[in-house]
Parts: C-alpha cells; sequence; structure tokens
C-alpha cells in the first residue's frame, strides 16, 4: 500500500489541496492569560476514581454473550520456510470453532508504508521464534490451547541472522526482498555542513563507541483484543491499543472490507510506552476468527507473548567523533549508529532517522554528519518505546561530552551552559527550535544536588553525574503521506449545560483524556468534572493519529482549544444580545458567562446553551490541528521536526560498591522544561515515571538473547526481565521549568518522554565520578562494573565497552547545505574541497 | 481429514464450591483446576482483580485472605471455598472510597490504574498490620507489585497521606508532590 490514502474514484484523498485549510480560522486565544482557573492546577484525573475501584474496563475485562478464546500458535524456530501446516486433527477437536493459517488472511500490513512486511499469520516464511503461523477460536481458551498442539506444522530450517555483523556479513538468506541492501534494512547518510574539515581544526577530537542494549515496555498489562462481527455486517474490535486510527486502517487492508464498515475501539491501555503502537497479529487474527465463526471473539496474549510482541528498544552500537575547541566548544559532530531491528520493520525506518536527528537540539553542533544503518535480525521485532531512537544517541553524546569536559578539566556544566542552543532558532539539520528552558533546568539541579561542592569531591564509591536532554511534542510529519489533520475534536454542548468532547486520542495512563476536559474546561469556564470525554472510537470520535511521540497533548489540546473557542464565538453572539452588553466583554468562568465590567449581569453557562440552541440550534463545534511545516526539505528531513522540544537536565547521585560492582542510584535531580504544565500533578507523574524507567534501562533491563546463534529469548518473563521494584527505585526531586512554547496548547510541552532521556548518560557519569571508569554500555550491570573495576587495578583501560563497529558499504552522502550556508533547506553537491567521507 | 471428532484428552472436572468474596457468598460451579484469579474474575465478573503474568511475577493479582495478600493466579480456587476474600471490589464503603482509594486519586498515584488494585489491597493489609507504617515499610510491603507508570513515588505519597488520615491526624499533600520544587 502506497503512502496515500485513495479515495474511491481513484484520486488521492487529502494530498495536496492547496491551502484550504481548517486553521483558516484563527486560533482561539486565551484573553486571560495566567492566572488560569484550571490550567496548571494538580487535579485529580477525571477517570482516577473509576481505576481506584477496579471499574475501568480493559479490554480482557469484556465478556461479551457466546464469546470464544482464541489463542496463536507460534513459530518455534528463528527462522524457517513453512513446508506445510495441517489444521485438520485441530479443527476436529471437540469445541473448535475456526483454525485459521497464513493463506486465510495473505495481505501484508505494517505501520508504516514503506514496510508492508507482516502477515497476521506468517504463511510461508517465519522470521523469528514466537511469529504466528496459526490461530484457533474455541469455547475456552483451555480447548483453544489443547487445539494448537494437534496443528502440525513443516518446516525447513534456514540460516540465522543473529545480529548486526550477522547481517553485514550475510546478504542471504534475506529477511525481506525490500532491504535496502541484503539483510541491512536501512541505510542512511546525511551530512550538514563541512564535518570532516572541522574535525582537522578541532583542538581536540574525542572519539568513542558504545552500545546501548535493547530493552522492552513490560506494561502491566498483557495485550488483548476482542472482536465482534454484527448481523448488520460491521465488524467492531476493541483492544488495548495506543493507535486505533491505524488498526482501523490495518484491518481495512488485512480484511479487504472498507474502513466505514469497521469499528476500533482503544480500550484505556494498562501501559503502553510504546509497545502497543503497532498494529498487531492478534488483533487482526481476532477479527477474522469473529467472521468466520459469527461469535465474538477474544484474545489475552501470555506474557511470554507480549515479549514476543516487543517492538522495544533496538540494540545499537555507536560510534561518535566530536571536535571540540580549547575551551569545550563543539565544531563538529560525526555519528554512526548500528540497529539491530530484529525480524520486521515496525517504526524502524523512523527509529534509524532518530538515532541521529535529535544530537543537534541541545547544544550547538555547527557541523553534523549522521550516517546510520538497521539490520534485520532472527528475532522478535524492535520499534518505538519510549523516547524512540533518542536514549542510544543521548547516551552517547552525554557521556562523550562528560569526557570531553575531564580531558579539558572543564566543569561539565559549564561546558554545556556555554553552548545551549538558542531559543528561536535553527539547527545545522534544520529543525526550528522554540523555546527553550534547559539553561534552567541545569541551573535547578546544579543548585539542588550541591553540584558545585560535591562533584569530583565525593569519598571513593560515590559520585555525581549530569546529563541533559530534549525530546519532540509530536512528529511533525504523519506516518503515511496527506495533508489531513493530525487531530480532530469534536465537541457538543447540552442544554442542561453539559459538554461532550469526542476525540480519537487514547488514554494509554498518561491522562490524556483529563487533559481534553481540562482545556475545554477552561476555555468554556465550567469544571472538568462536568465534561464528558468519549476517546478512541472510530465510530464516535474525529481522528487522532495517536498515543506516541508525545504528541497528544500539543496536538489533541490544540484541536479541543480551536474547537472550544468555535463554541464560544458561537454563543457569544446570542448572550451578549441577551445580557445588552459589547461580545468582546464576556467572561466564561466558573459556570457563568458574565460581562467582565459588571459580572453581576450574567447567566449560568447551561442557560447560555440554552440561549445559543434556541437562537441558532444545536450547539456544537469541530477543531483540528497540523503541525506547521518544517524547514527542511532533504530526504530524511521528515524525522526530528517537531511543534516542540522539550527539554531535561539530571543528575545521578551513585553509590558503587567496588568488590560487587553493584550500583544504587539513591538519588536523582531532574528539570524539565515543560512549556506550561496542563496538570502540574500528571507532569510530575510523568517526570517521576520517565525516571524510573530510564533507571531501568540504565541499570538492569536487558532484552537478552542465548545459544543458537543468539536468537533465542533468554528471559521472556518478568521474573527474569529484571525491572526496578520499589528497592531499587531513586528518590526523586523535580523541578518543573514553565517557557511557555509558541506552539504549545496555553504554551504546553510533552512530558512523557523526554524525561527519560538524561537518566542513564546522568548514571554512567557518575559511576566514572564515583569509581574512575567508563561503562560505556547500558546497562551499567554488576558484572561490567565490576570487570572495569578490576581491568583499572591490574593496570588495563578503565572502561567496558564496545571495541568496534561492524563494517558498512555507506550509500553516497545527502549533503545540506545548513542555515548559515545561506541554504535552502534541501540536498545539494557537496561544495569542495570534498570531505573523505565513509 | 479426520472423520472423527476428537474427544478432549482430560476434560476439566467441575466442582461446586462456596466463596466469601468482599463479604458476600457466592455459590459456583467451576472447572476443579481454576485459580482464585480466574474464578473471580471469569465465574464472577469481577474484573478489577487484574493480571500481569499469571505466574507470580508482578503482583497485579494480589487479593487479601483473611487480610494478608495473596497472589491469586497462584493460588488454587479450591484451597479458599469459604475463606474471606477482599478484593478491590469490596474496598469502597457504598459510594465512599476508601482512605487509600481517595489519597490515590488525589495524588495521581494510578496512572494507567493497572497494578492499581494490587497495589491499592498490599497498601491496606500494611497499614491495618501498622498504621504508623514508615517510607522504608512501604517499599517493603510492596516489593512484590510491580509499578510500570509511576516510579512508585506517588503511590507512596498516596499511602503516607491516607495512612495519616487514618490516623485521625489532619494531612494535606505536600507542595513539591505537585508542583515540584
Ligand atoms: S498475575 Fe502476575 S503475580 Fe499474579
Ligand atoms: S499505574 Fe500503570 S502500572 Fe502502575
Amino acid at each position: 500500500m502506497g503512502g496515500r490514502a485513495v479515495g474511491r474514484y481513484g484520486g488521492t484523498v487529502g494530498s495536496e489541496v492547496g491551502e484550504v485549510s481548517t486553521t483558516d480560522i484563527p486560533p482561539y486565544r486565551p484573553t486571560a492569560l495566567p492566572p488560569f482557573s484550571i490550567i496548571g492546577k494538580p487535579l485529580p484525573k477525571i477517570d482516577a476514581a473509576a481505576k481506584c475501584l477496579g471499574r475501568t474496563k480493559f479490554a480482557d475485562d469484556i465478556v461479551l454473550p457466546r464469546m470464544l478464546a482464541a489463542k496463536m500458535l507460534r513459530s518455534p524456530h528463528p527462522h524457517a520456510r513453512i513446508v506445510s501446516i495441517d489444521t485438520s486433527r485441530a479443527q476436529a477437536l471437540e469445541g473448535v470453532k475456526a483454525v485459521i493459517t497464513g493463506s486465510d488472511m495473505p495481505n501484508a500490513f505494517g505501520i508504516l508504508p514503506v514496510s508492508q512486511d507482516e502477515h497476521a499469520l506468517e504463511g510461508d516464511h517465519v522470521r523469528f521464534i514466537g511469529d504466528p503461523v496459526a490461530a484457533v477460536a474455541a469455547i475456552d481458551e483451555d480447548t483453544a490451547t489443547q487445539a494448537l498442539e494437534l496443528i502440525e506444522v513443516s518446516y525447513e530450517l534456514l540460516e540465522v541472522i543473529g545480529s548486526i555483523e550477522d547481517a553485514v556479513a550475510n546478504p542471504e538468506p534475506q529477511l525481506h526482498d525490500y532491504a535496502d541492501d541484503g539483510n541491512l534494512h536501512k541505510l542512511v547518510h546525511l551530512e550538514f555542513g563541512p564535518v570532516d574539515e572541522a574535525l582537522e581544526r578541532a583542538h581536540l577530537v574525542q572519539e568513542d563507541l558504545f552500545f546501548y542494549e535493547g530493552s522492552t515496555h513490560l506494561p502491566m498489562e498483557q495485550h488483548a483484543a476482542v472482536a465482534e462481527y454484527g448481523g448488520n455486517r460491521r465488524l467492531t474490535v476493541w483492544s488495548s491499543t495506543q493507535t486505533p486510527h491505524y488498526v482501523h486502517r490495518a484491518l481495512e487492508k488485512v480484511l479487504e472490507l472498507p474502513r466505514s464498515r469497521i469499528r476500533v475501539v482503544a480500550m484505556p491501555n494498562g501501559g503502553g510506552f510504546g509497545g502497543k503502537s503497532d498494529p498487531f497479529g492478534h488483533e487482526l487474527v481476532v477479527a477474522k476468527l469473529a467472521m468466520l465463526t459469527g461469535r465474538p471473539v477474544k484474545i489475552c496474549l501470555t506474557r511470554e507473548e507480549v515479549f514476543y510482541c516487543h517492538r522495544g528498544r533496538h540494540p545499537v552500537i555507536m560510534k561518535v567523533r566530536t571536535g571540540v575547541t580549547a575551551d569545550g566548544t563543539i565544531t563538529g559532530m560525526d555519528f554512526e549508529s548500528y540497529l539491530d531491528g530484529g525480524a520486521y520493520g515496525s517504526y524502524g525506518v523512523a527509529s534509524v532517522y532518530y538515532t541521529g536527528a535529535l544530537q543537534t537540539v541541545t547544544y550547538q553542533v555547527p557541523t553534523y554528519r549522521f550516517r546510520g544503518v538497521r539490520a534485520f535480525t532472527n528475532k522478535a521485532p524492535c520499534g518505538p518505546k519510549r523516547g524512540h531512537g533518542t536514549p542510544q544517541p543521548r547516551f552517547a553524546v552525554e557521556v562523550t561530552l562528560d569526557k570531553i569536559a575531564e580531558r579539558l578539566d572543564l566543569d561539565p556544566a559549564e561546558l554545556r551552559l556555554k553552548q545551549l542552543q538558542p531559543a528561536d532558532s535553527l539547527t545545522a539539520n534544520w529543525l526550528k527550535i522554540g523555546s527553550m528552558g534547559l539553561r534552567a533546568c541545569i541551573d535547578k539541579v546544579v543548585e539542588g544536588s550541591n553540584w558545585k561542592t560535591c562533584f569530583r569531591n565525593l569519598p571513593y564509591g560515590r559520585g555525581l553525574g549530569l546529563a541533559c536532554s530534549s525530546y519532540i511534542t509530536g512528529a511533525g510529519l504523519p506516518i503515511y503521506w496527506n495533508s489531513m489533520p493530525h487531530s480532530g475534536v469534536q465537541l457538543k454542548c447540552d442544554r442542561g449545560g453539559g459538554v461532550t468532547v469526542f476525540c480519537g486520542s487514547t488514554d494509554i495512563g498518561q491522562g490524556s483524556d483529563s487533559i481534553l476536559a481540562y482545556i475545554v474546561a477552561e476555555v468554556l469556564g465550567v469544571e472538568p468534572m462536568e465534561i464528558a470525554v468519549v476517546t478512541g472510537d472510530t465510530d464516535l470520535t474525529p481522528v487522532d493519529l495517536g498515543s506516541y511521540s508525545s504528541r497528544v497533548t500539543l496536538m489533541t489540546g490544540q484541536a479541543a482549544i480551536q474547537a472550544a473557542g468555535r463554541v464560544r464565538a458561537v454563543m457569544v453572539g446570542p448572550v451578549a444580545g441577551k445580557l445588552e452588553v459589547p461580545a468582546e466583554r464576556l467572561v466564561f468562568a466558573g459556570g457563568v458567562v458574565f460581562d467582565a465590567q459588571d459580572p453581576e449581569r450574567g447567566m449560568s453557562f447551561a442557560e447560555a446553551v440554552a440561549l445559543t440552541e434556541t437562537a441558532t440550534g444545536t450547539v456544537g463545534s469541530v477543531g483540528s490541528y497540523r503541525p506547521p511545516k518544517s524547514p527542511g526539505r532533504y530526504r530524511g528531513a521528515g524525522v526530528g521536526p517537531s511543534p516542540a522540544y522539550s527539554y531535561s537536565a539530571c543528575i545521578a547521585e551513585v553509590e558503587v560498591d567496588p568488590e560487587t560492582g553493584i550500583v544504587q542510584v539513591p538519588r536523582v535531580w531532574i528539570g524539565h522544561d515543560i512549556g506550561r504544565s496542563i496538570n502540574s500533578s500528571l507532569v510530575m507523574g510523568q517526570v517521576e515515571g520517565g525516571v524510573y524507567m530510564g533507571l531501568g534501562e540504565a541499570l538492569m533491563e536487558e532484552m537478552a538473547y542465548r545459544t543458537n546463534r543468539n536468537v533465542t529469548h533468554k528471559w521472556p518473563s518478568m521474573l527474569e526481565y529484571k525491572s526496578p521494584t520499589t528497592h531499587e527505585m531513586c528518590d526523586v526531586t523535580t523541578y518543573l521549568i514553565e517557557d511557555p512554547d509558541a506552539n504549545g496548547p496555553f504554551g504546553a510541552k510533552e512530558a512523557g518522554q523526554g524525561p527519560l532521556l538524561p537518566v542513564m548518560p546522568a548514571v554512567a557519569n557518575a559511576i566514572y565520578d564515583a569509581v574512575g571508569v567508563r561503562i560505556d554500555e547500558v546497562p551499567m550491570s554488576p558484572p561490567k562494573v565490576h570487570r572495569a573495576i578490576k581491568d583499572k587495578a591490574r593496570g588495563k583501560e578503565p572502561r567496558f565497552g564496545p571495541s568496534g563497529t561492524p563494517t558498512v558499504r555507506w550509500p553516497e552522502v545527502t549533503y545540506v547545505p545548513r542555515p548559515v550556508d545561506g541554504g535552502d533547506g534541501k540536498a545539494h553537491p557537496r561544495p569542495e574541497p570534498a570531505g573523505t567521507g565513509g | 481429514m479426520t472423520s472423527e471428532p476428537i474427544q478432549i484428552t482430560k476434560r476439566p472436572r467441575k466442582i461446586r464450591g462456596t466463596f466469601l468474596v468482599n463479604g458476600e457468598e457466592h455459590d459456583v460451579t467451576y472447572p476443579s483446576h481454576k485459580t482464585l484469579l480466574e474464578v473471580l474474575r471469569e465465574e464472577l465478573a469481577l474484573t478489577g482483580t487484574k493480571h500481569g503474568c499469571e505466574l507470580g511475577e508482578c503482583g497485579t493479582c494480589t487479593v487479601l485472605i483473611d487480610g494478608e495478600p495473596i497472589l491469586s493466579c497462584l493460588a488454587l480456587a479450591q484451597a479458599y471455598e469459604n475463606t474471606p476474600i477482599e478484593t478491590v471490589e469490596g474496598m469502597a464503603d457504598g459510594s465512599d472510597l476508601h482512605p487509600l482509594q481517595e489519597a490515590f486519586v488525589e495524588m495521581g498515584a494510578a496512572q494507567c490504574g493497572y497494578c492499581t488494585p494490587g497495589v491499592l489491597l498490599a497498601a491496606k493489609a500494611l497499614l491495618e498490620d501498622r498504621p504508623a507504617a514508615d517510607r522504608q515499610d512501604i517499599k517493603d510491603a510492596l516489593a512484590g507489585n510491580l509499578c510500570r507508570c509511576t516510579g512508585y513515588i506517588k503511590i507512596y505519597e498516596a499511602i503516607e497521606l491516607a495512612a495519616a488520615r487514618m490516623r485521625g491526624e489532619q494531612a494535606e499533600p505536600a507542595r513539591e508532590a505537585f508542583y515540584g520544587r
């Protein structure tokens, strides 16, 4: 399927239609700047009580009459051809209602238009242990499980690709024939300004190698989905998904059923973190089984299967060469990343670009080169996990800067402060920065941690480390090419004073339903609890692209402001007429619409709605949001642009036991530039949760494989996949910095992903401060730390980390003149003298 | 094609038993191998009790037996017939939330809310045992309940707030918990 939505009459839907845009109507600008009545307040979430009462229905809590249970058979081999599948014995088992295989659902799907490489059930080629090959619907789970054992699959084993090095060395057997080169899925080579010349002239070139191990989301809720095919020939799928819109599209493609006859309902997610952002085979399978059996069908994956769904953090080998002047000012950076993508494309093309995109947005990097490759390997597919593709390079950049500060005898905080990327600027790779509050973040954590006194001065075994980061607040471009809004909101005002907000967004625990209520309540001057919120239902709600890339608060927020502003605009006429005051003097606050100059003159919001309904008919509106166009025009410029960038600075304190290599993190100080808090308590929760997840990656989380050419999952269980419990979690001191961004709703930027990013490098830098060894690898688990300490004692290099990179033939460079070169954002031939390239 | 239908090899034997859940008696006919988690969720439709692994690894399925937390996914239902069982559905008093639930709502201690029922019950057992539990006691009591969203911090703060109120103190959340420093 191409990138464009093809209309019924052959034209492309929502493609370039000139500048006919819903944004022609100017957005509502809050007249009352702070103080706000609701924005910023630590109000409870609108769904908090239901969650605490156990009443929130998650996907697996759905029970429908005559519902069947589904189970999927998965490949026990990492790489094989399917020679034959015999399902006859399973079909004959009492209680089995349907058995399907790949031939029942031959159409490919995938999250990105450029990598439509998955099948609901693989028909002839399995690519990792856990790849689904058949599915059963039966009267109960026990029967379905038993039926799986009766399915006979014969496989012809293929050579296994177990690592990036393997993929480089073995173009055959190919996992996917659409790869850029053999088993190298995607190769990228970008350069902005003359990097080699900058490095040649540098006072110092710091060269480092890093490895960042893969990790998984581990949402507490196992993925589940229920499907029902009604008598009216409409299909409904309820699922624990972060992206109902993309599931909708995948169902249409695989089932060959028009989207107008499919309803996808995103249930509240019991945690997502990016792990429920792809359309999954099991969602398609239950739909197909429901259509075949005429009965509702449910599947709930086991925890082991959740590990196989994965789409988690890519393992990445990185090489970074950074040129600096004598005072530590960066003059150029040459960055290489090598991603182990696992068996399918998923978001992988975006992931490669993300490992190279955001290096430039924190500190000024005047010349920059990025080379990246993503390999296909016979392991569970990697994809987007909280921070998508950016924690790995951020780890590399922040540790390398720490080493530079050490070599030049500079304070790492000072080194960073003197070269911050300015607000309202363009980076070398054409990213448009708006508000930039990193300075205040650094100042806060430096002060709070007593950095000036303690750094490099704590007793052996204790240390402090600093690192910073930045993250996008939503991606500038949609996943499939179109010019439609990224987010839509519809409002309905009831003559009783209630307001219903409809939006396609999905609450994965971050509180996006509540954010809609707060924003509409602020604009219309009512209480959030008087607002009903209907979300994530393709029958009822306008499209929102989904809960990923930290886009929801900004994009749905702007759409909600526009919708509420339009309702207000309709209401002011009749109300002003009735009250006999000028429309512009009307204030909506406290459930009342009144005259700013004579607050006694007013009417309740409910009366105002009734009056408007009498005058103009049913009261409602729509709003939508599309990000601003980005100035980058080169191939690859689609990844990195965002309406706004959040910033974080973090200092970690560690205690390292040199005898065992065990690292403990008693406390973390973190400053986060949120732009503006829509609800400060929810922001605090996101920051603390981000620190927690970063700490897990720093110290212990590993999606590790073993034996059989390193492709059998080592630990597909929560017991063995170590994640922080209450005993490992650190204390967190949080500073919220509000540097409002013109593109954010009320100035808000993201909080869901950014605060995770600086934690891992801060811990690494603190370990160095504590015991003088560099752990250039994540996680920094005890054996690695112990080994480095031992090496140091033996006079060897006091470091644990990779020693080389795979040898890749890079493609021709895409050379992009920078804004300072007078570039136009497009690629051009590199001016003479040419650099050495790769 | 196999012509004869294949019989289920071991058809699960159904048994009858009485479960005392949240002070109510339920007579249930259920397959004898079912766990307490399955009986609660599937036979009694008490879906407030969650599961994250069904292997005893995450604490999400915590319920109270005689006031003590257990993992219902590892508990054979038969062993808990005629025993007082408390689930999250039994915590509130009519429409009034339990002080722990109240504090969780107030502090934002439930993000996705999936670990919340198990955490609430583990906390309830702790506070019944030790009304003056300190932060370390809370960490110890919750060490078997994984939460992937909150970093546990809002959970600690909510339990401390509820504990103080349950002791009759006038407690309010700390400003830093909501706004940072
Ligand atoms: S479901 Fe995880 S411990 Fe019971
Ligand atoms: S609130 Fe989501 S797992 Fe605890």
